[in-house]
């Protein structure tokens, strides 16, 4: 590998040479036949020259960066069985900065593991791992270049005294970089991803704990076995959470440390160049005053030697050969932020420019020369970062100073940049809304589904409630807050199988909630160098200076998380579990993204250039942003779902073990056909959309997935789409810019995930040629349209962020400014002209609609589909409420026609259904003619009002006319498909409707109710009068004060009021009335027994008689007129009511012989029920002289009966005296 | 005048063990004379509804319903038209028309083979004519006239009240052409839960958009505002907007179930003029007329800083006795008692 390097310093191989030598296998006509010649000896390292570029890279820097964070990187190999020592935790990881790609031998001594200790945090074994990269493809580097002991001393064991390196300082001062002694505070990312070094800020207490803590990953993410266990309780062990970095401690720890640091700095010697080390002693690299080294281009060394090596680097992230992009610029950023070296003994070397042997970067000059020219080389990237990024590159003082006309391209790019990424709050969440077509009774199959729903929704939204309540309290569990109820409510719903509904509810739940991205959408705490732009930076450098703890940072590859409202979901799903619940989720999820991913999003017509086409535009991206976002959340859980109950803490220990653990997965059928999709995808040049939420899907895989056949061929796709996808080819028909970067960003990132095997990345060519990306038809796809803006590539890659925060936190640290920007540069994308070639025989029309469409603004497309979409499905509820509703009111009149038939009465309601059906069913026919008419009418209005009025009347009419065919094939579709069943449907219901109120309630009196028109509700309330009246009659009943009693005016008063209010009713409900009329019987049956007491000096009085018959007249005109509810008359002669007479003395018998008649004479209460009345009065038990009256009465009432009416006239005038004759009797 | 959390107390304090009979309430009219009947029966009622839940089961075991039955034909045997069941409820401090109810069930048991079923005791107790034995029926009937927090008669009263208010809110709507659906339309769309009324179109009042309103006849206390919350408003809440409301910076969510902010403002409505507003609340006082409340949301503004809660509860018992007064005590016409409301309001 050295040698390929050497080859190159020493300019035998042409940079472009080597460059299509690594990235292709075959040797191209460019070649220079000399140049081919000293390749082809080493072909068979070809596919090792990235990771040792790579590796050696990140060495030559170990000694350099001490702070800022680590560039994290991930090594291939090393996926396969680790034979030599399973289940046992590994010893302290290897080195990634250091050693991207570590070495073959473990390293011996602790001395000499201490500088990589923390860096190598993959859980990876020793030696053996490492042997298909290091030897496994044809000997080590020793046998081919065996004359670079530098290297080959690189890659020994450090601190073994290789007598071959005596010169590298690696072994000696670089403790610093011992994260293990010199652990920094709060660098570390959220969770156990967290332990991942950052060596900027470096005082910190030595922890023995973390020490003796599981080995410090330091690649991308933590160990993905913690994934189920975690809880939002375990935020500090948790990868998976949004924990608070293990350096945040409590305060008290915070300013103990804060007083170390102070005291340190007061020891400090101002020499900062060369700082004394302090075995285990935290050497305080960032003190208040922050300064940097400054970095002078005259004083570089090595110059061609850093320019060659940073072009052939170049070349490979050009070219795709880096797993990750952004990872790079990352470390390239790092390393034009470094701040000082690290105990460089610049004296030590005369470096010999064309020689390996001197280290790459000897003083910080080197490292941001290299920096600068790798930038150079990137500026497309960096010209399409966001703004905020932009400027503070452009206003780098180091980057000015070695690179103005770089610095000047990047403040032309900034200036012109509209790239504003904004921190967007998310929308307050809304509960998903009550859906009557989902929701509804009809939609469960029994009323206890239907409730059991009812009832989930309600609990299903108070554990959010208090989720939201909650969560952020420290110390709140989730499964030990709500799990038992998640779990009770699951099981209800078991029962009464209603999981798909609760599943439609949680997943619009999710998407509306997690839709957007919340700001901190890593989980950090909140970021203040991104929220204050650079403006601010130095007031948040003077801050910072008062801080000990540096800003946190994710760095480039966090691993998949749950933010904000997700992490709800997630946990939702971890205390259900619920098998059920998982299964109809992971269904709904498929058939989501299915549905989405198949949308058909409007293409792009080029050369719209008005202005309308820009609305448009921005209408298209932010709908492609919306389906995006939700495919790549609904994916996410799809995976997080899916690979849930295979995800172990580690890969299988053994291979046997691990073969038949395949063997078993091989059988069981992917739960969505991403590989499918992901080929439609790509044919249909749609990878844009398809590939960010296959990735999400693919970063919960277990580490077994990456194993199967299945999903091995999927990721050789990604891979080859990833190579494919060199930014600097611009050609027609390519994908635009952006697009390709979020897809580098996305897969990038997954290439990190620690479930992705390592060396999956640098496959066998073989393995890859399966792929041909050039057989795919040229045809305008969404891939070539630009859908992908600043906002939506920071949004789905918010690690791009970190780019910024970098830059940031070095300005923070340093003062420079640069001047005003000049030049204005606005970048444009062209795309190419594309004729859509009529695809099958499709019928005339259509091809007319779409060459019409395709000739016209998109917007037009959009709207006739609009209006289509909304006409149709408005006629459906059009033919509803009419056609159907018509039919449903004849089968109510068939209905009461059957129902009064004699005979036919108490039919079968499913026979009298089907009767009415038969006959009704036909006349749906209507439907299609007036859904049609509907149509017709409706469409044309509506083109018309949202087309602009300039467009040509031509154009107008044709837009009408095919908004009218496609509305009108939606809705007869519709409509021919569904009105029987919706007729039967509707006429059910009325049938079922009418029976029931054929029941107890007489139909008739639903007409009287109502006042007239001129009443103005002035009446009182009928409450207050229940309440007056109860009010008398609990006077009446006792136990009473002697004081206590009514008027009779007050009674009259009552009356009155009472009469008000039944003429009103406006305010009266049935069981109101029901029970005003019972109490105006009380009231009559009190009156007649003369029970009620009466207020007047001097004492008690009994009512007049004639009162008492005022007020009777009164009640007698209420229930003949006002009452309209029936009014239980014959408790006047119940036995109770009527016993009250029997406590009077003397007995008064003529007022209830008056109401009696009066009641037949106004035809309130039949003779015969009076008599029957009065007839069962009789066999009650009463005192004998009462008996005997009662007797009288009744003889008395059937005399009278035989009597014309106007003798009773003359009767009633005469009533007194019989009365007293009665009474006397 | 305004109902003070303080007076509440007060009211509330005086009717621990108070039979709830039409003399206690007389004594509390008096206490209070400036509040109107109907506010002094809604607390009384509610406050009495508190007790019996908690000493309910008491008087269920059947000791307890053995002994008071005995003492019952004890009772009756000696003199039948002594109100011998009132007293005896009153005497163990339970409310009439349940002992009539324990007592008439042990009586049913004792004379049918059969156990009663609910319905029958129900049927009963709402006419009492239809008990076998004419005592009883009388006992029965007096309990039921003279308790003024349970029975028949007193549900009955409760159920027309929020009726009445209903119809009050349905005519407010329509007079201020505020479309909406009411729980029949809503019902019949298949809504399992529903507010008395969803608007179509939302309002927004002071800052808090209105998406449904439910109006709410009895005292609005903590108590049964709690109980609102926990039954119907969360429901409502999950089914139709959870953010309205509430959505207002300086009443976080959390403070509600401390003390009910706004949310008992269940509902509000914006009309033309910024001034001219109704309330619905959920309290006995189903709506008032703006001026008052309009005084009220500005003491609430102004006191948004320091105590709002507390604030916010004075202001929610205030609403409920000013229009109890005017609604129900003295019978004045209703479009009379709420132009009273209005001086110095415009109305239109």
């Amino acid at each position: 590998m050295a040698a390929v390097l050497e080859s190159l310093l020493r300019e035998e191989v042409s940079v472009a040479a080597a460059v299509r030598w690594i990235a292709r296998s075959t040797q191209s006509s460019e070649d220079d036949p000399e140049e081919a010649a000293a390749l082809t000896a080493l072909q068979p390292l070809r596919k090792e020259f990235v990771p040792f570029l790579l590796n050696f890279l990140r060495e030559q820097s170990s000694r350099v960066l001490p702070q800022g964070p680590p560039t994290p990187a991930k090594a291939p190999g090393a996926s396969a069985a680790l034979p030599g020592r399973p289940g046992g935790p590994p010893r302290g990881g290897r080195g990634a900065r250091s050693q991207l790609f570590p070495p073959t031998e473990p390293p011996s001594s602790a001395a000499a593991e201490a500088p990589l200790a923390r860096r190598g945090g993959r859980r990876r074994g020793p030696g053996p791992a490492r042997e298909r990269g290091g030897r496994g493809s044809g000997g080590p580097e020793e046998g081919v270049g065996g004359e670079s002991p530098a290297w080959a001393g690189s890659r020994r064991p450090r601190g073994s005294g290789s007598p071959s390196s005596p010169s590298l300082p690696l072994s000696d001062p670089p403790n610093l970089s011992n994260l293990e002694e010199f652990p920094p505070v709060g660098s570390v990312p959220p969770g156990p991803a967290g332990t991942k070094p950052s060596r900027r800020i470096n005082p910190t207490p030595v922890s023995e704990e973390r020490s003796l803590s599981k080995p410090k990953t330091c690649f991308t993410s933590p160990p993905i076995s913690c994934i189920p266990s975690s809880q939002s309780s375990a935020l500090d062990t948790s990868p998976w959470g949004l924990g608070l970095p293990p350096g945040c401690r409590s305060l008290q720890e915070e300013r103990e440390m804060l007083r170390k640091e102070r005291s340190k700095q007061l020891q400090q010697s101002p020499a900062l160049a060369c700082p004394i080390p302090e075995l285990g002693s935290p050497l305080p690299s960032r003190t208040g005053s922050l300064t940097a080294e400054p970095a002078d281009p005259a004083r570089v060394s090595s110059r061609r030697r850093l320019e060659l090596i940073a072009l052939v680097y170049s070349s490979c992230i050009a070219e795709n050969l880096v797993p990750n992009l952004f990872l790079e610029l990352f470390f390239i950023l790092q390393l034009l932020t470094v701040r000082r070296m690290v105990a460089a003994k610049d004296d030590d070397l005369e470096p010999s420019p064309d020689s390996l042997e001197s280290p790459l970067f000897q003083s910080v000059h080197d490292c941001v020369f290299f920096a600068v020219q790798v930038l150079e080389h990137q500026f497309q990237i960096l010209s399409y970062l966001d703004k905020g990024t932009l400027k503070l590159l452009a206003e780098n003082d180091r980057l000015l100073c070695f690179s103005p006309a770089l610095q000047g391209r990047l403040r032309a790019a900034y200036e012109g940049s509209a790239a504003k990424v904004s921190l967007q709050m998310p929308p307050p969440t809304h509960a998903v809304s009550f859906q009557p077509e989902t929701d509804n009774r009809a939609n469960f199959s029994s009323d206890r589904a239907f409730h059991t729903f009812k009832k989930q929704r309600d609990v299903f939204y108070e554990v959010l409630r208090e989720w939201e309540d909650h969560h952020e309290e420290p110390g709140w569990d989730f499964e030990k807050g709500l799990g038992s109820r998640i779990r009770t409510m699951m099981g209800q719903l078991s029962a009464a199988c209603s999981h798909s509904h609760f599943v439609r509810l949680f997943q619009k739940q999710l998407l509306q909630m997690c839709q957007s991205p919340c700001p901190g959408a890593l989980g950090e705490a909140p970021d203040v160098l991104s929220a204050l732009g650079a403006d601010k930076l130095g007031r948040l450098r003077r801050l910072q200076e008062r801080l000990v703890a540096p800003q946190s940072s994710g760095g480039p590859c966090p691993p998949p998380t749950f933010p904000g409202c997700q992490g709800f979901f997630r946990d939702f799903i971890l205390s259900a579990s619920s098998f059920q619940f998982n299964q109809h989720l992971m269904d709904s999820l498929s058939l989501k993204i299915r549905e989405l991913n198949g949308l058909a999003l409007p293409q792009h017509e080029p050369g719209d250039e008005d202005g309308e086409s820009d609305v448009d535009w921005q209408g298209e991206r932010r709908q492609f942003a919306v389906v995006l976002l939700s495919l790549r959340l609904l994916a996410k859980f799809l995976g997080f779902v899916a690979f849930l109950p295979y995800r172990g803490p580690e890969p299988p220990p053994t291979r046997e073990l691990q073969d038949s653990i395949l063997a078993l997965r091989s059988q069981v059928p992917p739960v969505l056909d991403v590989q499918t999709l992901l080929w439609q995808g790509l044919q249909a040049r749609r990878a844009v959309l398809t590939v960010p939420w296959l990735v999400e899907f693919l970063s919960f895989a277990d580490h077994i997935v990456p194993l199967l056949e299945y999903y091995r061929s999927i990721f050789c796709l990604l891979l080859h789409l990833h190579r494919s996808l060199v930014l600097s080819k611009e050609s027609k028909g390519e994908m635009c810019f952006l697009n390709k970067l979020l897809l580098l960003a996305v897969l990038g990132w997954l290439f990190q995930i620690p479930t992705v095997p390592e060396d999956l990345f640098f496959l066998e060519e073989g393995q890859l040629s399966a792929f041909n990306m050039d057989t795919v038809a040229s045809e305008h796809g969404l891939d070539s349209m630009p859908v992908v803006d600043q906002q939506l590539l920071y949004t789905c890659c918010p690690y791009i962020g970190e780019l910024r925060k970098l830059l940031a936190s070095w300005v923070s640290g340093s003062s420079g400014r640069s001047g005003g920007f000049v030049r204005k540069i606005t970048p444009t994308t062209t795309t190419g002209l594309g004729a859509q070639p009529p695809q099958t025989a499709q019928g005339l029309q259509a091809q007319l609609a779409q060459a019409f469409f395709h000739n016209q603004p998109p917007s037009l497309r959009r709207t006739v589909e609009f209006v289509a979409e909304r006409i149709g499905s408005n006629c459906v509820k059009h033919i509803k409420v009419t056609l159907v509703a018509d039919l449903v009111r004849q089968a109510e009149l068939l209905l009461q026609e059957q129902l009064v038939t004699p005979g036919q009465e108490g039919g079968d309601p499913t026979q009298l259904l089907e009767i009415l059906c038969s006959q009704l069913c036909p006349q749906g026919a209507q439907a299609l003619t007036q859904g049609r008419e509907f149509c017709r009418k409706k469409s044309p209005e509506a083109v018309r009002a949202l087309l602009p009025e300039e467009t040509p009347a031509a154009v107008l009419s044709s837009a009408e006319n095919i908004a009218v065919g496609l509305a009108t094939e939606k809705a007869c579709a519709w409509l021919s498909a569904n009105i029987t069943a919706l007729i039967r449907r509707e006429v059910k219901a009325a049938v079922s409707r009418t029976l029931r109120a054929q029941g107890p309630e007489p139909a008739a009196r639903g007409e009287r109710r109502g006042c007239s028109r001129a009443c103005e509700h002035h009446a009182p309330l009928p409450s207050h009068l229940i309440s007056e009246i109860k009010d008398v009659l609990s006077l009446a009943a006792g136990p009473r004060d002697p004081e206590e009693g009514v008027s009779s005016e007050h009674l009259e008063l009552l009356l009155g009021q009472l009469g008000q209010t039944l003429r009103c009713r406006q305010f009266l409900c049935p069981p109101a009335e029901q029970h005003l009329a019972k109490c105006s019987v009380e009231l009559a049956s009190l009156l007649v027994a003369d029970q009620i007491p009466v207020l007047g000096p001097p004492v008690q009085h009994r009512l007049e008689k004639g009162q008492a018959r005022r007020l009777l007249y009164m009640l007698l005109s209420l229930w003949k007129e006002d009452f309209q509810v029936p009014v239980p008359l014959q408790l006047l002669l119940s036995p109770r009511n009527v016993g009250l007479l029997a406590a009077t003395r003397p007995r008064e018998w003529d007022l209830l012989l008056f109401l009696l008649r009066e009641l037949v004479e106004r035809g309130l209460m039949g003779r015969m029920a009076i008599e029957a009345c009065l007839g069962s009065l009789r066999e009650a038990q009463w005192p004998g002289d009462f008996s005997e009256e009662l007797a009288t009465l009744f003889n008395l009432f059937l005399a009278e009966s035989h009597m014309p009416q106007p003798q009773l006239r003359a009767c009633e005038l005469v009533q007194p005296n019989r009365g007293t004759v009665l009474a006397q009797s | 005048m305004i109902l003070t959390k303080a007076q509440y107390d007060e009211i509330a304090q005086c009717l621990v063990s108070v039979p709830p009979t039409r003399q206690s309430l007389r004594k509390l009219k008096q206490r209070f004379p400036s509040q109107s009947q109907a506010t002094l029966l809604s607390i009384f009622s509610q406050e009495y509804q508190k007790h019996i839940k908690r000493t309910h089961a008491k008087h269920h075991t059947s000791e307890a319903i053995e002994s008071y039955y005995q003492r019952y034909l004890d009772g009756v045997a000696k003199n039948g038209a002594a109100p011998v069941l009132l007293e005896l409820s009153n005497e163990v401090d339970y409310a009439p028309s349940l002992m009539a109810r324990i007592i008439l069930e042990r009586f049913l048991q004792e004379h049918e083979e059969t156990p009663p079923s609910k319905s029958v005791i129900n049927s009963m107790l709402r006419d009492p004519s239809q008990i076998p034995d004419g005592v009883l029926a009388n006992q029965v009937y007096q309990c039921i006239v003279n308790d003024c927090c349970y029975g028949p008669l007193v549900d009955c009263i409760k159920h027309a009240i929020g009726h009445e208010h209903e119809v009050l809110l349905r005519d407010l709507l329509l007079e201020k052409n505020l479309s909406f659906l009411d729980e029949d339309q809503l019902r019949a769309k298949g809504y399992d839960k529903t507010p008395d009324f969803i608007l179509q179109v939302p309002v927004a009042v002071e800052g808090h958009i209105i998406h449904w309103i439910e109006s709410k006849a009895s005292f609005g206390d903590e108590c049964s505002h709690h109980a609102y919350l926990h039954d119907q408003f969360w429901s409502y809440w999950n089914r139709i907007h959870r953010d309205s409301i509430l959505g207002t910076s300086d009443v976080k969510r959390g403070s509600m179930s401390a003390a009910p902010p706004p949310f008992l403002v269940s509902a509000a409505l914006h009309l033309d003029s910024p001034l001219h507003l109704y309330f619905v609340v959920s309290s006995s006082c189903c709506m008032t007329h703006l001026h008052e409340h309009w005084l009220t949301m500005q003491t609430l503004t102004h006191h948004a800083g320091t105590h709002m809660d507390t604030v916010l509860t004075t202001w929610k018992h205030g609403l409920l006795c000013r229009h109890s007064a005017h609604h129900m005590g003295t019978g004045l016409p209703r479009r009379h008692a709420f132009s009273s409301f209005s001086p110095g309001v415009p109305r239109d």
